[in-house]
């Protein structure tokens, strides 16, 4: 009796392919919105001065965590900018623990990516992830001042 | 309307349609700050491009080695400690901006990888291994390991936070 043998070669061929077009798939899905998130992110990047950030801290050790947290949240973008943002704000006084709120916020929170994450991951998702994510930088902020006696 | 236009082309139409309506309405007011968010844009592309071609890598291997049963056995509801282990691990070591990742994740999701999972791996992308010298340069290091460390356990707590008000069980 003739046993028919499934090809594996062909079968990988086909396990390729499909995988392939599943990616395709997926990442033309994707691309509209990653434009768009990197369109208003260059907009945020050339429209905000560094000079920003400084002059908007009260000074007010309750108020300073909260600004801090927000502009983070605002700007987001690569954690080596928020490093040498928060450390030109280190020099001119302000205050660790907003320092600190700033630079968790910036990596954790990202209201630009907000509509691209609801989109991906889903609208509920990405509010309540982000909002969690704002008070816990706030959290973590005044906990690392705390542990290092930076009061 | 906007639904129906939404439900037509795709919400990620939409979204990148809005967006150059902006630039329109932005370059008819000020067309110099336009103009000048132009060479960053070219940099975050160039930037973000090796970064694609990882991601769709990645992708692309998932789609051919993982059948949806793994990726719940490995990321979803039974997963347990080996979830959060993958999930942190895969926060700290990915790299490129965070929004990059929002396709794989989706994708992930899509197939059973549950919501406290992406939360604590989208959270521990705020920890980055090369960039640690530069944080010890501002801060010095008993501020970066402090900060590190509270950075992965509240990537715990965000993640459970998060599964128990988006509807799932952490």
């Amino acid at each position: 009796m003739l046993t028919l043998k499934p090809n594996s070669n062909l079968m990988t061929l086909i396990s390729l392919k499909q995988a392939f077009l599943k990616t395709v798939q997926s990442f033309k899905r994707s691309l509209p919105i990653l434009l768009g998130i990197l369109m208003l992110l260059s907009l945020a990047a050339a429209t905000i001065p560094k000079s920003f950030y400084s002059a908007i801290f009260t000074g007010n050790r309750v108020v300073d965590p909260l600004i801090g947290a927000s502009m983070g949240s605002i700007a987001g973008g690569n954690p080596l900018t928020s490093y040498i943002i928060a450390g030109e704000l280190r020099m001119q006084g302000i205050s660790m623990l907003a320092i600190t709120a700033f630079i968790v916020a910036w990596v954790t929170v990202g209201l630009i990516q907000l509509p691209a994450e609801a989109l991906m991951l889903g609208k509920r998702f990405a509010l309540v992830r982000n909002g969690i994510s704002f008070v816990t930088a706030i959290m973590i902020a005044v906990l690392t001042v705390l542990i290092l006696g930076w009061t | 309307m906007i639904r129906r236009i939404t439900e037509k082309v795709g919400a990620s139409w939409v979204f990148l349609s809005s967006v150059v309506v902006l630039y329109g309405i932005l370059a008819s007011v000020d067309l110099e700050l336009v103009g000048n968010t132009l060479p960053v844009f070219g940099k975050l592309i160039l930037r973000i491009f090796p970064i694609l071609i990882l991601i769709f890598g990645i992708m692309f291997l998932t789609n051919l080695l993982f059948e949806a049963k793994s990726i719940v056995k490995i990321l979803g509801r039974a997963s347990g400690i080996r979830g959060w282990i993958l999930a942190i691990s895969g926060g700290i070591i990915s790299s490129g901006p965070i929004y990059m990742w929002y396709p794989l994740l989706g994708d992930l999701k899509e197939r059973g990888m549950k919501d406290s999972l992406i939360a604590a791996f989208l959270y521990n992308r705020a920890i980055k291994i090369p960039l640690i010298p530069m944080m010890v340069h501002y801060f010095g290091w008993p501020f970066t390991i402090v900060l590190s460390m509270y950075m992965v356990l509240f990537s715990i707590i965000n993640g459970l936070v998060v599964e128990r008000l988006t509807g799932g069980k952490p």
